[in-house]
């Protein structure tokens, strides 16, 4: 379980939440979409949103690429949005190496199909203020990348 | 006139209150309240769906007449590439061009040609390296307007050039003027249009601060009258001295979608037609998809323009004629030399002046804590409902008719099934008043046993 920021708990906010399921390619254009428009409506500045999109699209992509299954959760209140992925799957065994453009463990079939072209990490970090990456081989990776709005 | 003007209205007599248009809108935009549709004109965009979807023709066009040809002196009539798509006896532009002349313009000027020129500048623009990838074309004011309001990250990347439709008005009236010595004023250009949005477009135009063309008749409107002219004259068969026909297969091919991008000609090209494809296309460009493509052509009908709500035949019959057509025209030199063309160009007349401006019109409120709150209001409200997205509530879904409540134009006990359940819930409670007896007149043998 993810726990609530105490912030989170006393200001107005929102969350937004999707279930991912192993290749599962469609829930991160879905989900992206989905958030753009309530940021939308939200009235959110459009650079924002677009990051946030980006963002999200990588992130449950990577999930539905190399995990079993996790979740997807947007948390968003006035002053920050949180992106949290959570998988069960192999883990990532190098965050640094991981980090690098062009590096990708996504297997032949994967490219095959378009994806996996090892930009999707450097590409979530380019867009948040903050990212924070836990993994355990064997077990699953949690990702929270954060928006600061002001 | 007030506010922002909108061609696309509603026929009040005729609209019987279904809920066909409410569906079909990509932007939301109508609702049916006490039994007739309203456009909320902020987020309309004049694609033209619903007046495809409604069964009673209840949307309407508003666009000109031929009785502001009278306001002119000197009328130039711009007809555009899908207008030769509506006739049987293919094959004959001239015959057309000269048609329009018989009811009432002074002179033509085919929109295809200055396609030609727009078609041009685009690939000249696109040369330069540092120009952000994938361009988008301009030509679609549909497509403009739903950017303005969906997708406005993408505005920077339409191509900064003005209108085929503009760029025809402008060069005819310069020759016009040239020809007869008229100031510019006492000359017209109006466009013969298959589009509502085009009318919007003149009313109200995106890159430019005033448009030259003066006015926008439908198809519709002046086909009977030169369809008369066209069977006279081919009955005559008289060889015309004037050759009014001086576009060549490359501007008439904008009539239909991919048209454009071979006019454009450049290395990697896109064309999609119908707005619920381009919708599902641009939100996958927003995600950064596609930036090794060079130039994409968007059009908000199915087919492009010979899709057009106001063009008298379908769109694939249209299609089929108007490439026929093209065939033909294939075989005529370019009016316009490549010189001539990149002077054009170089002289920068017909670039986009304005900015294309960022509309937001879907937000809740202004203050964002407010609205994170409507929103999470709304959420809750969507998952009460039933889900069914019916639009017997004159909203096009459930999570629409939500969206309406938090904005107080609307009530829950506008669903029906919620209503329903209301009513059970009553009729239930009334059921068990009417059960309970006065202690005075109880049955003695049944309520003893119930007890």
């Amino acid at each position: 379980m993810i726990m609530l920021d105490e912030s989170f708990r006393f200001t107005p906010h929102l969350i937004l939440e999707f279930k991912i399921e192993e290749k599962d390619f469609f829930i991160a254009g879905e989900s992206a979409s989905r958030v753009k428009k309530t940021l939308q409506q939200l009235g959110m500045k459009q650079e924002i949103i677009k990051k946030a999109a980006i963002i999200i699209y990588e992130a449950a992509m990577n999930v539905a690429i190399h995990a079993n299954y996790g979740m997807l959760k947007v948390y968003i209140d006035a002053e920050v949005i949180s992106i949290i992925t959570e998988d069960v799957g192999p883990g990532i065994p190098d965050i640094e190496l991981a980090m690098k453009e062009g590096y990708s463990t996504a297997s032949h079939e994967i490219r095959e199909m378009g994806f996996g072209a090892g930009m999707g990490l450097p590409n979530i970090k380019n867009c948040s203020d903050e990212l924070d990456i836990k993994s355990n081989v064997g077990e699953g990776t949690t990702l929270k990348a954060r928006i600061y709005l002001k | 006139m007030t506010g922002y003007f909108h061609s696309v209205t509603l026929d009040f007599e005729k609209c019987k209150g279904c809920t066909n248009c409410i569906k079909r809108c990509p932007m939301e935009a109508i609702r049916v309240h006490d039994g007739k549709a309203t456009i909320m004109q902020e987020r309309c965009i004049d694609c033209g769906e619903c007046i495809r979807a409604c069964p009673n023709h209840a949307k309407v066009v508003v666009t000109d007449t031929l009785d502001i040809l009278n306001e002119y002196k000197y009328r130039i009539a711009l007809p555009a590439p899908s207008f030769f798509a509506q006739f049987k006896e293919m094959g004959n532009v001239e015959c057309i061009l000269h048609a329009l002349l018989n009811i009432g313009f002074d002179d033509v000027f085919e929109v295809a040609l200055a396609a030609e020129i727009v078609g041009f500048i685009i690939h000249q623009y696109l040369k330069d390296e540092r120009v952000k990838k994938p361009l988008f074309s301009s030509a679609c004011p549909a497509v403009l307007r739903l950017m303005q309001i969906k997708y406005p990250d993408l505005l920077e990347q339409v191509a900064p050039v003005l209108t085929p439709m503009e760029v025809a008005a402008r060069v005819a009236k310069e020759e016009a003027v040239k020809k007869t010595g008229l100031s510019y004023e006492d000359i017209g250009a109006f466009f013969i249009s298959p589009c509502p949005a085009k009318v919007t477009e003149m009313r109200n135009p995106m890159n430019t601060k005033h448009s030259a063309v003066n006015g926008v008749m439908g198809v519709n409107i002046i086909y009977k009258d030169v369809v008369k002219q066209v069977l006279m004259l081919k009955a005559k068969k008289q060889d015309d001295d004037v050759k009014l026909h001086r576009a060549t297969s490359l501007g008439m091919a904008w009539g239909y979608v991919t048209g454009e991008s071979k006019n454009v000609d450049v290395n990697t090209t896109l064309a999609v037609s119908g707005i619920h494809n381009v919708m599902s296309l641009l939100e996958e460009i927003e995600r950064g998809e596609l930036k090794d493509v060079d130039f994409i052509e968007l059009q908000a009908c199915t087919g492009g323009c010979v899709g057009g709500p106001l063009n008298i035949h379908n769109l694939f019959v249209g299609r089929v004629r108007l490439r026929e057509l093209i065939k033909k025209c294939g075989l005529q030199p370019p009016y316009y030399t490549a010189e001539k063309l990149y002077d054009f160009y170089k002289t920068g007349h017909f670039e986009a002046t304005e900015p294309i401006q960022p509309k937001t019109v879907m937000h809740l409120d202004d203050d964002m804590s407010q609205a994170i709150l409507k929103m999470e209001r709304l959420d809750q409200i969507t998952n009460e409902l039933p889900g069914l997205d019916c639009g017997a509530c004159g909203s096009p879904s459930c999570r629409a008719l939500a969206e309406d409540i938090i904005r107080g134009i609307a009530f829950e006990t506008d669903c029906v099934i919620k209503l329903r359940e209301k009513v059970k819930g009553l009729a239930e409670e009334i059921l068990d008043l009417a059960r309970i007896v006065p202690p005075v007149m109880a049955d003695t043998s049944k309520k003893t046993e119930e007890k």
